[in-house]
């Protein structure tokens, strides 16, 4: 047999054709209907162009035009793992779950990988994930192997839990696309700490259904610190129920292209919605965080925080959507995106937009852009400061505002550590 | 010892200073009096080695060293301390940070031993208590949320902690009120000392009451038009600067 290397969408297409009766889950007729009509779309639509709206400033060609491979069945051998932040971890290598390499013994709720669990994820699994969409949900949904699964009872704090993604890079493009599911019952809490490590060149899409109950409050850091190489285009879906709190840290620097996506809904009144982040890239990178959030309550408050750091030739891109509903009444809603290019070729696209159709409301967004301020720069020089180290102080003062909030200290240290190490490897570079 | 000879500097071209030749000796105190736009800042800054000056002909010296041909944080650690007008607030910078920052630069700069976070502490609780300020002021970001009071006591901090041999105090008794002036100026007698001058320019004469100056010197135009004792800084108090600047 000849097998004919398919690039792109086909190759997606193809493989999933082939594999479908393979699949985990593929005797279940609920999850059978739900990648199928997810392959429907993906047909349909294809990665999605510059000119479609919310990819018109990150072309996904280069993804597109590569013919990416399967992760290997079994990776043997030592795998690295990043140093540990918390006692208990979920570990995942090319987007499986490793039992061998997690350790999740004596916690209170349920932490898991999905492929062995899919019996119970019936309710959940495709519950906010919008495949009709956006095209990388329904590449997901259609290739899902495993993912991460969380379920915490009702009034149960969980602390802090671990997710690892590692990928390995076998010296050729591959591709995984982990579905991880997170629901916490009524006043249960969270703090959910991800590392994405690894290197190559994969394509790591994956895409998180998050459900916060009412008095819930899940926070959920990550840090996208793929090699060079890689693409990462993460899509994450969280609904938020009365007095619920979801807050997300994302800490971007590392991938060759980074897509960080986020669509949060505020379903129920008094429910909060936090998203920070840093993203950062040098020479020939190209970071996205586009967030859309949905006022769909009266009295939520969301608040959004972000910092791009551009460095050499390469791009920024913020798009933050705010949407109040009609019945959204006494929303607070607030948006700041503020980007520091180092370079003449850097270039930030920011572009907020805010559709209110509630009368009563509170919305502010505001957008900044500069080079380091020559004048902060000369008063640390003039103190004895080399420099280059006045440099660094700035630019990690910049970036730090952006986890200033995140009251967990393992988390913020965690956080603070991939911000710092970006920039010792930026200035080592330079 | 300052010594600066016949320094012209221009700012996009246009020529502010034309021609200084000074003197200050270590171990004295000169103080620089001016109107506005006489050149009294620009000289600050072509000094300490800010961007956007350039330097067209001349020399400057300290202790013998070409200062002009330094970079801001080289001038820093042969000796030189600027005391901004205007002092800049870093958010995100730890004011405790950058103190120890700057202390240990200018120390390894000199060829002395660092100081580690304890040392340090110790030595920034002796130095604020001098200048009544309190430890808070430690943890905040550099001169963030500082009151204009603040931010200068924050300086005279610096200087003492880096321990200049020759400082340059750019309108330090702006935006101060008396009680904060005395006490900046108690920071700045306290260096006072063989091995310690000082270069104050101020506008008014009221700081001068509070740190006697050895000499001082009138700036017009981008030039010394006068020089004479303490008794000079009255004189123009009483006279203002067209006297000078007509008899000069």
């Amino acid at each position: 047999m000849t097998v004919v290397a398919q690039t792109g969408a086909a190759g997606f297409l193809a493989r999933y054709e082939g594999l479908k009766d393979h699949l985990p889950g593929a005797r279940k007729p609920w999850l059978n209907a739900l990648r199928a009509d997810a392959a429907a779309h993906f047909a349909a639509r294809g990665f999605p162009t510059r000119r479609v709206e919310q990819w018109k400033y990150t072309d996904l060609a280069p993804v597109a035009q590569a013919s990416f491979a399967e992760p290997l069945t079994m990776v043997d051998g030592a795998i690295a793992l990043p140093a540990a932040n918390a006692p208990n971890r979920a570990v995942f290598v090319d987007g499986r779950f490793r039992a061998d390499l997690s350790t999740l013994d004596g916690l209170a709720f349920r932490a898991t990988g999905l492929a062995q669990h899919l019996g119970d994820a019936e309710s959940h699994l495709g519950s906010l994930a919008k495949p009709e969409a956006e095209p990388l949900a329904a590449l997901n949904t259609m290739l899902f192997e495993d993912g991460l699964l969380v379920d915490l009872p009702d009034g149960v704090d969980g602390g802090l839990l671990e997710l690892v993604s590692v990928a390995v890079d076998p010296g050729r493009p591959f591709a995984f696309h982990p579905r991880h599911l997170v629901r916490l019952g009524e006043g249960a809490r969270l703090t959910l700490i991800e590392t994405a490590t690894g290197g190559g060149a994969c394509l790591h899409n994956p895409v998180f259904e998050i459900d916060v109950a009412e008095r819930a409050s899940l926070t959920h850091g990550r840090m996208l610190q793929e090699g060079s190489g890689a693409f990462h285009l993460s899509t994450i879906y969280a609904r938020i129920a009365a007095e619920g709190t979801y807050d997300n840290f994302t800490v971007a620097a590392g991938p060759r292209l980074t897509r960080n996506e986020i669509h949060a809904a505020l379903v129920g009144p008094r429910a909060a919605c936090h998203m920070n982040g840093a993203q950062m890239a040098g020479e020939g990178q190209h970071v996205d965080t586009t967030t859309s959030l949905d006022h769909a309550a009266p009295d939520c408050a969301s608040r959004q925080t972000y910092k791009t750091v551009l460095a050499g030739r390469s791009r920024g891109v913020f798009q933050g959507r705010i949407h109040v509903h009609r019945v959204a009444q006494k929303t607070d809603g607030y948006q700041m995106n503020q980007a520091l290019l180092l370079s003449e070729e850097a270039e930030i696209d920011s572009k907020p937009q805010l559709e209110i159709y509630a009368d009563d409301v509170k919305c502010s967004h505001g957008a900044t852009v500069g080079a380091l301020d020559p004048d902060s720069l000369f008063y640390l020089r003039a103190r004895g400061i080399p420099e280059a180290q006045a440099r660094t102080m700035l630019v990690e003062a910049f970036l730090h505002e952006a986890v200033d909030t995140v009251t967990d200290e393992t988390l913020r240290g965690a956080l603070t550590r991939a911000l710092d190490a970006w920039w010792s490897r930026q200035a080592a570079a330079a | 010892m300052l010594k600066i000879e016949g320094l012209t500097a221009e700012i996009d071209g246009k020529e502010i200073l034309k021609g200084i030749d000074l003197e200050v000796p270590t171990g004295q105190v000169h103080a620089i009096m001016g109107p506005n736009g006489s050149g009294k800042s620009t000289l600050s800054y072509v000094l300490s080695g800010r961007d956007g000056y350039e330097v067209t002909g001349g020399s400057a010296t300290l202790n013998g060293l070409d200062i002009l041909a330094m970079e801001p944080e080289e001038r820093a650690a042969a000796g030189l301390f600027l005391a901004f007008q205007y002092p800049v607030e870093l958010p995100g910078v730890g004011n405790a940070t950058f103190l120890r920052t700057a202390l240990n630069a200018v120390r390894k700069g000199r060829g002395e031993n660092e100081l580690d976070a304890m040392q340090f502490l110790k030595l920034a609780r002796e130095r604020m208590k001098a200048l009544s300020m309190s430890d808070e002021m430690l943890k905040r970001g550099v001169n963030v949320g500082f009151s204009g009071g603040e931010k200068k006591r924050n300086e005279i901090l610096q200087m003492a902690l880096l321990q200049p041999s020759m400082a340059i105090l750019d309108e330090t008794d702006s935006g101060l009120d008396i009680d904060a002036l005395k006490i900046v100026a108690d920071g700045v007698n306290a260096m006072r000392g063989p091995g310690f001058s000082a270069l104050v320019i101020t506008h008014y004469q009221r700081l001068l009451d509070y740190i006697v100056p050895d000499r001082v010197h009138v700036l017009i135009g981008g030039r010394i038009v006068k020089s004479g004792g303490p008794e000079l800084a009255q004189e123009l108090e009483a006279q203002g600067y067209g006297a000078v600047q007509a008899a000069a």
